[in-house]
């Protein structure tokens, strides 16, 4: 009886069996909804934002300072600019600051980790996990901070900051996999039969590291919108006027408490993209998971 | 008189450790006859999947050399031409970590036939196929992923995937242990079918010696390193030398009466099996052996030939 | 009264895309004092079944679907779970198959055992002195050289036929009465096999324990064993006293089994039984085993046969036998 199913009918069950394992956790879903609504709030923000030219420089004195009402969901800053919008607007330097440190940082982790943990107990391994080890004893935090005093302060540089601590986490990760996968029979078998070294990393240790990668990588977005938050807070990332989550925050908390609003509702936004980003990555974790039958 | 196709001699492999020097295989030798089935017992310890790994390549070997159709072989898999990776194929013993979880059974037997580039991408497909046919999958399962599919199934996917570069010589390290007794039995008769038509040696490693009885020409026992008897499979059974030949024989739960009565006389075991760090001093199975003497607390015995094809390597059996 | 009787046990598992229909009425009993197999190869349910007796296994996604299972006379699944923790501490213990993965690595023998000692000793308010008496003394009764430093060891220390029998003394160091030894030596080697099966044998009829002993080996069932049950895709198809059942074994599936063990007659291998074990989620209808048999008759691909008597204490569940 031969599998009659075009190529097209067989990745389609796959995706059904990826989504099952997923949504099996409700919260997943909760996650990736919330995360849904924020990205298309991002992409669509000049759309729907009820006041888009608040996101840039803009005044308004009589308006501003305003508590939240049906003019102004979230209320008005000391520029008279409607928070709302500018929440909108500061989704897309998050998610932005997020997927760019991510894609800079992720890949040369993973490389390495899986280099250096194939290599394990030679000297290729030491070289790379000593590197590693002196990267991780510095607070990211520490060194953002001190890179983004030392440039001029401004969202590009607070991202390459974080970058360059970021990446020995992965590289962490992946080799405390790979390197006790390197001794499963069937690495041995690609070993033995010949296959090339390139091919053994990627395509026969990378793929059963997927689930922990992916897991992070949602995780981290969050953690990397936090300390991009906090460096906005301190001053030393976005400068105003953009409308930067942690910058809104910051300014916002001067006027605690009696205009509550102005730091209080950035607050939440940053909240919620990071719960978003946690509720996906267990999903992720569930869905990659090896089933077994 | 059939060609030898692998000679091994005087093998030792040793590993350093923290806790000392692990000496998982001691002097071992023995040739390997085209065509026939050489089996390879013994119990934990015993070295039995060290030789093994050692042909393969997956060790270097620490001293002597290993020659496959007359070439000298004894490096280690890196090292070695490619042509030897394609003669000389394996079947691990656990099917649960053979194949990647997370690759395809197409993908997983295409890797050999790519790596050697033994087929044209275009007949790929068309060549897995009549792999598949010739371990009896059918064709759908090349889509399948190594855990939809039972343990008995994966050791065929890992014997298909063994035959994609068309070997002489195949090392089989206890292919069937992990599985239930009816799979076992087909996996067995799927192995002496390919072995008749394909004209393979195989290596055979178990523990399991009523399988050997049936699949083995030729039988090897090691224990600790070292090779205490080898004999056809005949003559290893029905006249067993070596004690501790005798004590495993006596220890193999069998079904039926008959059986029972082809065991030799039940020998109680006694004791742990040591480790390979710590190998007794002289015969190494001296602390078990319930026919020690004096000579086997300090001399470690020489092998001989005690009859023709007949070699065990024991005080009790030495030509004067 | 019987020690443990299993009537009519059905379990199912909610997985992707349906249900696991696993146990299809399984009827197992044991009288006190009886060394019982179970024998069955992997995936027909035998550890399902040791499970649920404990009613250890996942609630979710397993379910009971029926039947009871009475343990001197009381069922254990309407246990409330006061009577289930005393059941676990001293009626009713379990060796599983690998003994690296029963053993806690991080605690030292001495402490994992006697632990098990003064939970399934609740009542007795036992001093430490006299736990650590029990702990050697168990040890003692496993033949382990040295107790004493045994039980100040970890169990990445000791090798793989010394960590079985501390996980057979652990069972036996709470008293109970039934033991359910799920593949005890399945991963030991074969002289140690030897060694650890006379043990436990002596140790049964010393403690007077009555045991299932599951297995896939039927060599091992033969030696070991007083009676057995050959079970298949969740059910029992063939019962009788062992010697009787390797004499003459009758249900096509026992027969198919028994031709499938490589003999040491050296008389080739059979080519084992055609197909494979059903797909749980759409069992084949009546007997389970019919799709594979060759000896298939209308009626099996239709009723689910019961037992049928075949002998003093034989029973078989097949219509070939029915009169």
């Amino acid at each position: 009886m031969g599998d009659t199913r075009t190529g097209f009918a067989r990745r389609w069950d796959k995706i059904k069996r990826s989504w099952y394992k997923f949504s099996k956790n409700p919260l997943s879903i909760i996650g990736a909804t919330l995360l849904l609504i924020i990205v298309l709030i991002a992409i669509f923000a000049p759309f729907v934002a009820p006041y888009p030219e608040h996101a840039g420089s803009f005044v308004d004195f009589p308006e501003a300072s305003k508590p939240p009402s049906w003019k102004h969901l979230c209320g008005t800053d000391v520029f008279g600019r409607d928070i709302l919008s500018r929440i909108f607007f500061g989704f897309r330097f998050s998610l932005a600051m997020g997927i760019v440190v991510i894609s800079l940082t992720a890949p040369l982790g993973v490389t390495l980790g899986l280099t250096a943990g194939y290599s394990k107990g030679t000297w290729v391994d030491t070289l790379i996990m000593r590197i590693t080890d002196i990267f991780v004893a510095v607070p990211p935090l520490v060194l953002a901070l001190a890179v983004c005093s030392i440039l001029k302060p401004s969202v590009f540089n607070a991202m390459m900051a974080i970058s360059l601590l970021w990446w020995p986490w992965y590289c962490r990760l992946v080799y405390g996999i790979a390197s006790s996968i390197k001794n499963e029979f069937y690495v041995q078998a690609a070993e033995v039969t010949g296959s090339s070294k390139l091919h053994i990393l990627f395509r026969e240790i990378f793929p059963n590291c997927y689930g922990p990668i992916f897991t992070k990588l949602s995780l981290d977005m969050g953690w990397v919108i936090l300390i991009g938050s906090a460096l906005s807070f301190v001053g030393l990332g976005a400068q105003p006027p953009t409308p930067d989550l942690g910058t809104m925050v910051a300014d916002g908390g001067k006027y605690m408490p009696d205009q509550w609003w102005i730091a209080v509702f950035p607050a939440f936004a940053i909240m919620f993209i990071v719960l978003g980003f946690n509720l996906l990555g267990d999903g992720i974790r569930d869905m990659l998971e090896v089933e077994e039958v | 008189m059939a060609d030898e196709i692998l000679k091994i001699q005087n093998l030792k492999k040793y590993f350093h450790t923290r806790r000392g020097i692990v000496k998982a295989a001691d002097g071992v030798s023995f040739t390997v006859s085209e065509r026939e089935t050489l089996g390879l017992v013994g119990e934990s310890g015993s070295g039995k999947s060290t030789v093994a790994y050692t042909i393969m390549g997956i060790y270097a070997p620490t001293e002597g050399n290993i020659s496959f159709k007359g070439e000298d072989i004894s490096q280690s898999a890196e090292r070695r031409s490619k042509r030897y990776k394609k003669e000389i194929q394996i079947v691990f013993q656990d099917p649960g970590s053979s194949l990647n979880p997370r690759r395809s059974v197409k993908q997983i037997i295409e890797q050999p036939l790519k790596v050697h580039r033994l087929t044209r991408k275009e007949d790929i497909n068309d060549r897995i196929e009549k792999l598949l046919d010739m371990v009896g999958l059918p064709h759908d399962y090349m889509y399948k992923y190594p855990q939809a599919i039972g343990g008995g199934e994966r050791q065929i996917v890992a014997i298909a995937r063994a035959l994609a570069t068309d070997p002489s010589f195949i090392v089989l390290d206890e292919p069937t242990s992990a599985l239930d007794v009816s799979v076992q039995a087909k996996i067995i008769n799927l192995l002496i079918d390919l072995q008749r038509e394909y004209n393979l040696t195989y290596l055979f490693i178990t523990h399991d010696l009523s399988l050997m009885r049936n699949m083995a020409s030729r039988v090897a026992i090691m224990y600790l390193g070292k090779i205490c008897e080898v004999a056809s499979t005949v003559k290893f059974f029905q006249e067993p030398l070596h004690p501790y030949t005798r004590m495993l024989l006596s220890s193999i739960p069998v079904v039926s009466e008959e059986e029972e009565n082809l065991k030799p006389k039940k020998i109680d075991s006694t004791g742990e099996i040591p480790s390979p760090v710590n190998v007794p001093p002289g015969c190494s199975f001296h602390l078990r052996c319930p026919e020690r003497m004096d000579t086997c607390m300090s001399n470690d015995p020489e092998m001989v030939e005690w009859e023709p094809g007949h070699f065990v390597r024991c005080h009790l059996w030495k030509k004067e | 009264m019987r020690l443990l009787d299993i009537q009519n046990l059905h379990v199912n598992f909610d997985v992707y895309g349906g249900t696991l229909k696993v146990l299809n009425g399984v009827n197992l009993y044991m009288e006190e004092g009886e060394k019982v197999g179970l024998v069955g190869e992997t995936g027909c349910g035998k550890t399902t079944t040791a499970k649920s007796i404990l009613r250890i296994l996942p609630m979710p996604p397993a379910k009971i679907g029926g039947g009871e299972i009475f343990f001197e006379a009381e069922d254990i699944l309407k246990m409330g779970l006061r009577k289930l923790r005393a059941l676990h501490s001293h009626g009713i213990s379990m060796i599983f198959q690998d003994p690296t993965a029963s053993l806690n690595p991080v605690f030292t023998i001495g402490y994992q055992l006697m632990d098990t000692i003064r939970y399934s000793s609740v009542e007795e308010a036992l001093s430490r002195r006299e736990i650590k008496r029990r702990a050697v003394s168990a040890l003692q009764d496993v033949a382990l050289p040295d107790p004493e430093r045994i039980i100040e060891n970890f169990p990445i220390q000791l090798s793989g036929g010394m960590k079985q029998r501390i996980c057979i003394a652990m069972a036996l160091a709470s008293r109970s009465r039934l033991l359910i030894a799920d593949e005890p030596t399945t991963s030991l080697d074969v002289t140690i096999q030897a060694q650890v099966l006379k043990l436990l044998g002596q140790l049964v009829r010393e403690k007077d324990t009555s045991t299932i002993f599951i297995t896939h080996s039927l060599g091992v069932v033969r030696e070991w064993t007083e009676r057995v049950y050959v079970m298949y895709a969740g059910g029992m198809v063939e019962t009788a006293k062992t010697a009787e059942l390797f004499r003459s074994p009758i249900h096509p599936y026992t027969q198919g089994l028994m031709k499938a063990v490589p003999k040491l007659t050296g008389e080739g291998i059979a080519l084992g039984i055609s197909g494979r074990i059903p797909d749980y989620r759409n069992p084949p209808p009546g007997c389970r085993f019919h799709p594979r048999c060759p000896h298939v008759m209308d009626i099996c691909r239709k009723e689910q046969p019961p037992y049928f008597n075949a002998g003093d204490t034989h029973q078989v569940a097949c219509f070939l036998y029915r009169e």
